[in-house]
């Protein structure tokens, strides 16, 4: 482990809030995979004579309309989120890194136009850009994946062009040039290992923005489809359930996305401050 | 300036032009075509021909984009079959309503993040620093819907104090009951100056790192002068490209504030629209806010230049 990683993970370690975001992080993961091995629930039967009880023994977060024990639904839930967030960032910010990369390290007239174009995408707000996927294909969770990939790769790209445009002249890159090796070589061994830190922070907030956008996707009736269970179609019964008084449908599943999503923000504001080289004050 | 002011026209009709082309490729991105996606999926072969040859689907690919782009260019933004009537026109009907929303929200929540970053800025790392961090940082990650459901649950139904439902009729009709536009805006606003407050503050405590600053402090300036004669203009004038830079995040935002509250504006009609799968009307709103959100950045940068004096001058200079 180099000095530097030594000194990053430190630094990590040493920010209070970055450690509590992280552990909030690890118990949610684990309530929602291995949650499910303590509480066991029947999630795809429905019983309408169960529908609606309130929180109380046997059901400590109540049911849905359809009967279904709410604790375990958030556990189960939860799983789709996660895995979705964190896949759909990560094949955004490949997607973005290389895109970036190459448009940066070619510079000049290429960089322009790739330039322009993502200018252009990125002037669709992405809300509606999904939406419209969403609308085209049956969502599936992994059509869902790439909407969401799809549609957050441009700030990556940006991210990474701009450090490209600035390592393509650094002497170490040159030499590749001038050894005769090509722009994959420059681009995947040299370029984009020096912007891992960039990528890794805003590969951490993506997890969040995309953890958002599915639930409010699934809110607004477009997520993957039921019985597949998420925390943002739980609360897709929206005002209905709210004037019936059943809260515990409303409050649990927001309060659970609301958590993850500031654990996640807080270990991304964690990993900006340890990685970044002014971080010293 | 004059230069300046071409060239950034420039770009951004630049952009325009890539928005629309990127517009038309999702037209042809639809399932079976633009024909089958409108006629449905029972149309005979002879029924899909006629419309391709009517509406022009069956030329070469560039001329249609320029016969779709003339189109646009004069308004023309297709035809919804489902709701039987032209997108202008439905579009003509929702915008203001939206343009109302966002700015009214978009104003109070620059109104009150100003204060609160400054605040923040000027007590750095004392109580009410952390205390509005808190809230802010929480506000910033929650979901947009799941605030206006709480919003609603605690003001229309516990306490009544409020109606759940957005006004109808036209932004005037709208103002008239303005008890319904309190919720719809406050969540707009909320979300916004959780995400504008966080920016005030790092600017501000930038700013204030700065010789000027300390010069000012040594020639015994009062704090609360330093910081509004010196450091507030320039904390503040990046907020205006903040302002425009997110201008897509607080477009989608507005979508799903009227989705929550049945806001009968634009982004309520997109959302209608995605769930019957009325591709006209989903392609005109998006090609329309995009083209909103260019304009928006432009006048942003513009806007920026102007209130920077540097830039002015630097620009004045050229």
């Amino acid at each position: 482990m180099s000095t530097r990683t030594r000194d990053a993970i430190r630094a990590f370690a040493d920010n209070r809030l970055a450690v509590i975001g992280f552990v909030v992080l690890v118990l949610v993961t684990l309530f929602c995979f291995l949650g499910p091995l303590f509480w066991q629930t029947d999630q795809v039967h429905t019983s309408l004579m169960d529908a609606f009880l309130p929180p109380g023994p046997g059901h400590p977060l109540g049911t849905d309309d359809l009967g279904r024990d709410v604790l375990g639904r958030l556990m189960v839930g939860g799983r789709i989120s996660l895995i979705v967030g964190l896949l759909a960032a990560i094949i955004a910010t490949t997607i973005g890194a290389l895109y970036g990369a190459l448009s940066g390290y070619a510079g000049g007239a290429v960089d322009s136009v790739l330039m322009r174009l993502v200018d252009a995408v990125i002037s669709i707000p992405t809300l509606f850009l999904i939406l419209f996927v969403a609308a085209l294909a049956a969502p599936t969770v992994t059509t869902l994946i790439l909407a969401i990939a799809l549609t957050s790769w441009l700030v990556p790209a940006r991210l990474v062009r701009g450090e490209a445009l600035t390592l393509r002249n650094l002497d170490f890159v040159r030499m590749v040039r001038v050894l005769g090796g090509g722009p994959g070589r420059a681009v995947t061994r040299h370029v984009l290992p020096n912007t891992i830190s960039t990528l890794a922070v805003n590969a951490t907030f993506q997890v969040a923005d995309a953890i958002l956008i599915i639930a409010t996707l699934s809110f607004l009736g477009l997520g993957p489809r039921p019985p597949a269970a998420n925390w943002g179609g739980m609360l897709s019964g929206g005002l209905d359930t709210l004037y019936s008084g059943y809260w515990w449908l409303i409050y649990p599943a927001g309060l659970l996305i609301v958590i993850t999503v500031v654990a996640i923000n807080l270990v991304g504001d964690g990993l900006r401050d340890a990685l970044s080289p002014r971080s010293a004050r | 300036m004059g230069l300046f002011l071409l060239r950034r026209i420039g770009q951004a009709l630049v952009v325009l032009l890539l928005v629309s082309a990127v517009v038309f490729a999702l037209l042809h991105f639809l399932p079976g075509g633009p024909a089958r996606a409108i006629l449905g999926p029972r149309a005979t072969p002879q029924a899909i021909a006629e419309f391709n040859h009517v509406n022009g689907y069956d030329l070469a690919l560039p001329q249609q984009y320029v016969r779709w782009l003339g189109n646009a260019l004069h308004g023309d933004l297709g035809f919804s079959y489902k709701r039987n009537s032209p997108v202008s026109t439905l579009l003509k009907a929702t915008v203001p309503r939206t343009l109302l929303l966002v700015g009214l929200g978009t104003l109070i929540a620059v109104l009150i993040a100003i204060p609160i970053g400054v605040i923040q800025a000027t007590r750095r790392n004392r109580a009410v620093d952390h205390v509005l961090t808190t809230i802010t940082f929480t506000l910033y990650s929650m979901p947009g819907f799941w605030l206006g459901l709480i919003l609603i649950e605690v003001f229309a139904i516990r306490l009544g104090w409020l109606p759940p439902d957005a006004p109808t009729g036209s932004p005037a009709e709208m103002l008239q009951h303005p008890a319904g536009l309190v919720l719809p805006i406050a969540t707009l606003s909320l979300v916004t100056i959780a995400s504008f407050s966080r920016y005030v503050r790092a600017s501000t405590v930038e700013q204030l790192e700065q010789d000027y600053v300390r010069t000012a402090r040594a020639k015994g300036l009062q704090s609360g002068a330093i910081v509004r004669r010196h450091v507030l203009r320039n904390a503040l004038s990046p907020v205006v490209t903040l302002l425009g830079l997110s201008l897509p995040w607080i477009l989608g935002g507005s979508l799903v504030v009227e989705a929550v509250f049945n806001f009968p504006g634009t982004g309520f009609l997109f959302w209608n629209a995605a769930q019957a799968q009325d591709y006209p009307v989903l392609l005109g709103i998006v090609l329309v806010v995009s083209i909103g959100t260019v304009i928006g950045s432009l006048l942003a940068d513009l806007g920026y230049a102007l209130l920077d004096p540097r830039v002015r001058d630097q620009l004045g200079a050229k």
